[in-house]
């Protein structure tokens, strides 16, 4: 290469720039972990990698920045397929860190068993918030499709939390025609499944119709029933109806637990390509099983997640009384069955709004 | 080809040229060949299929009609804002002025947000309309509310520069012949006017078909009746059909270009009209 005096010198001082700025990245006294989240855990996980931190230092000596991402839990598995390095994900559904094993082959397929619990430290239920004094007598499922009532939830399609309010609200028509999950499991039932199955269509297409907006996001469909006042009551998160209650106060909404209601469970997974190639592995893991400790659960269970650990659920009992639930797991045989039936294209969902068009 | 040939009289035609179509490749062409390309991955039939799928014609309807009549709206309240900018003086003039542009400028999520928050039926303007029944947020009618707002300073800057060079002379002579104010206004405002009129149109209607941040709060998102295109758009990425996705791009692209194509020729068309008329 025939290099100029001038522009080699420049060349050069620009390489022992890189090279420096590479050491200081790989330095062991400090070290960034990004964790990729959903939109609710915003408040938990500024707590949590706060507390993180300090225990990492203290253990290790190291000091540990986290930077987080939140976004709808869809967009967020598609900016970590895309590319996007993430060296842990706290998603809102395992269908969606199953998408980035699946399509971004950026993590094993046996991620769910590497942390206790299908990885899912914390959990949470689906309920409804409804306005002060509960002026519509909502007090159960069925109440939503009653004449007049008019419901809120976000667009399944697009949101994590509505996938989860759409398949609650199936399994209680589910269950209420069954009275007994093991009847799905059983041929001898298949008839009685089926019609149950096809009531249950009916159900949550009925729903439907009485949902006069579909946000993108759950925190959109908070808002949109709380400041632009529309809909007597919202499908919502656990943790998102108690911030709600929270923010605004028991004189203006309240929050109603329905009969049964659906096990969410939020997991965490390390994503293996980029905790390898950025050598952080050891304190990613470290970072997610903190969140199992005494003291994440207790940050999750001051966040309004459900704490795996039961004493630690003991002592917040008055804030998640105990409901009969029920899993993706049992009822709708794991995620990617049920993403398949409902919700992708072609799907019951999509079925459900061509009929009401007709 | 003989104009490459021609010397200009300006020097730098070859580097800027150059530039221009390095610009364009690198921002316009290779995006959207990447668009058609991906397109073309998918089976005839799968396109068939997206293009006659009754959600996606649903969106597809609702956002260019939205669209075209939000940027006529534009097209008659733009011009009046103009004229009134353009021929009057008044005091809070310059302010008004400078209220044109802040569609502009302002972030899409903030117009929407605030335009759901004013129409919604606890807003201030929502409650005075939901008596009569009508519903502005969360219907078909909001979408074209934030598209008209997005699209109006695309109209009135058009407009305005064109309506200062309406020759007022012209305007006093036909006047002095004994032409009202409405022939005047026809026969020589409005000709003088409309290409520029056009091509706001036409930029506000394109405007409107691409815009999603502001209608997506306002709209209601309900599938088959208040959905617009670009939002299935994102819809199909958030179920990782990159393809499907891009299907709807496509064919996005090719109305909106069929369409933009037929408002060009349109307006040459006129302009010749208007030329041999004026012989």
């Amino acid at each position: 290469m025939n290099l100029s005096p001038s522009l080699r010198t420049a060349f050069v001082t620009l390489l022992s720039i890189l090279t420096l700025a590479g050491c200081g990245s790989s330095d062991d006294k400090s070290v960034t972990l990004l964790n990729v989240s959903y939109d609710p855990t915003r408040e938990l996980y500024r707590d949590f990698n706060e507390d993180f931190a300090r225990q990492w230092q203290q253990q290790t000596g190291q000091r540990v920045t986290i930077k987080q991402s939140h976004s709808g839990s869809g967009s967020q598995a598609r900016a970590v397929i895309d590319g996007l390095d993430a060296d842990v994900v706290t998603l809102a559904l395992a269908y969606d860190i199953n998408s980035i094993q699946e399509k971004g082959k950026r993590l094993g397929a046996n991620w769910q068993t590497r942390f206790p619990n299908n990885s899912a430290p914390y959990t949470s239920t689906i309920v409804f918030l409804v306005r002060k004094g509960n002026p519509k007598q909502i007090r159960d499922w069925p109440d939503l499709v009653r004449e007049g009532v008019s419901v809120v939830t976000p667009n399944p399609k697009t949101s994590g939390g509505a996938r989860w309010n759409y398949l609650a609200a199936w399994g209680y028509e589910l269950h209420r025609q069954l009275g007994d999950w093991s009847k799905l499991d059983d041929p001898a039932n298949a008839a009685q499944v089926e019609e149950a199955q096809a009531s249950a269509e009916r159900f949550v297409g009925e729903i439907y119709r009485h949902t006069p907006v579909l946000d993108s996001g759950a925190r959109g469909a908070t808002n949109t029933f709380v400041q632009r006042e529309i809909g007597d009551v919202l499908i919502a998160w656990e943790n998102e109806a108690l911030l709600a209650l929270k923010e605004l106060g028991p004189d203006k909404v309240e929050i109603v637990i329905p009969s049964i209601t659906i096990l969410a469970e939020p997991p965490v997974a390390v994503v293996d390509t980029v905790v390898d190639r950025r050598g952080t592995r050891q304190i990613a893991e470290a970072y997610l099983q903190h969140l199992y400790s005494d003291a994440g659960q207790e940050l999750a269970a001051k966040h309004y997640f459900r704490p795996r650990k039961p004493e630690i659920l003991a002592k917040y009992g008055e804030l998640f009384p105990t409901l009969p639930t029920f899993t993706i797991d049992e009822v709708f045989g794991g995620w990617s069955a049920a993403h398949a039936k409902h919700f992708a294209d072609g799907g019951v969902f999509d079925r459900i709004y061509q009929a009401g068009a007709q | 080809m003989s104009s490459f040939r021609q010397p200009s009289i300006l020097p730098g035609f070859g580097l800027t040229l150059g530039f221009s179509v390095f610009f364009l490749c690198a921002l316009v062409l290779i995006p959207l060949a990447a668009l058609v390309m991906k397109t073309a991955t998918m089976g005839w039939d799968d396109f068939l299929n997206v293009l006659f799928d009754p959600r996606v014609l649903a969106s597809f309807r609702l956002s260019f009609g939205a669209s075209l009549l939000a940027a006529t709206l534009n097209g008659i309240f733009g011009f009046v804002i103009a004229w009134t900018l353009v021929r009057y003086d008044f005091p809070g003039r310059k302010l008004i002025d400078a209220l044109i542009d802040m569609p502009f400028a302002l972030p899409t999520a903030v117009s929407g947000i605030a335009l759901t928050a004013v129409f919604a039926e606890n807003g201030w303007i929502g409650e005075h309309l939901a008596p009569f029944g009508i519903k502005v947020a969360y219907t078909w009618i909001g979408v074209v509310v934030a598209l008209t707002l997005i699209g109006l300073p695309f109209v009135v800057r058009s407009i305005q520069p064109a309506l200062v060079e309406v020759q007022r002379d012209l305007e006093d002579a036909a006047e002095t012949l004994g032409a009202g104010r409405f022939t005047i206004f026809r026969r020589i405002i409005l000709p003088t006017v409309t290409p520029a009129l056009l091509t706001g149109f036409t930029m506000a209607f394109a405007r409107g078909v691409g815009e999603y941040g502001s209608v997506i709060f306002i709209a209601g998102n309900l599938p088959m009746k208040t959905e617009i295109a670009p939002l299935l758009i994102v819809i199909k990425l958030e179920q990782f059909d990159y393809v499907g996705a891009a299907a709807i791009g496509f064919l996005m692209l090719v109305i909106s270009f069929v369409m933009l194509l037929s408002i060009n020729l349109l307006q040459t068309w006129g302009r010749r009209r208007h030329v041999a008329a004026g012989r």
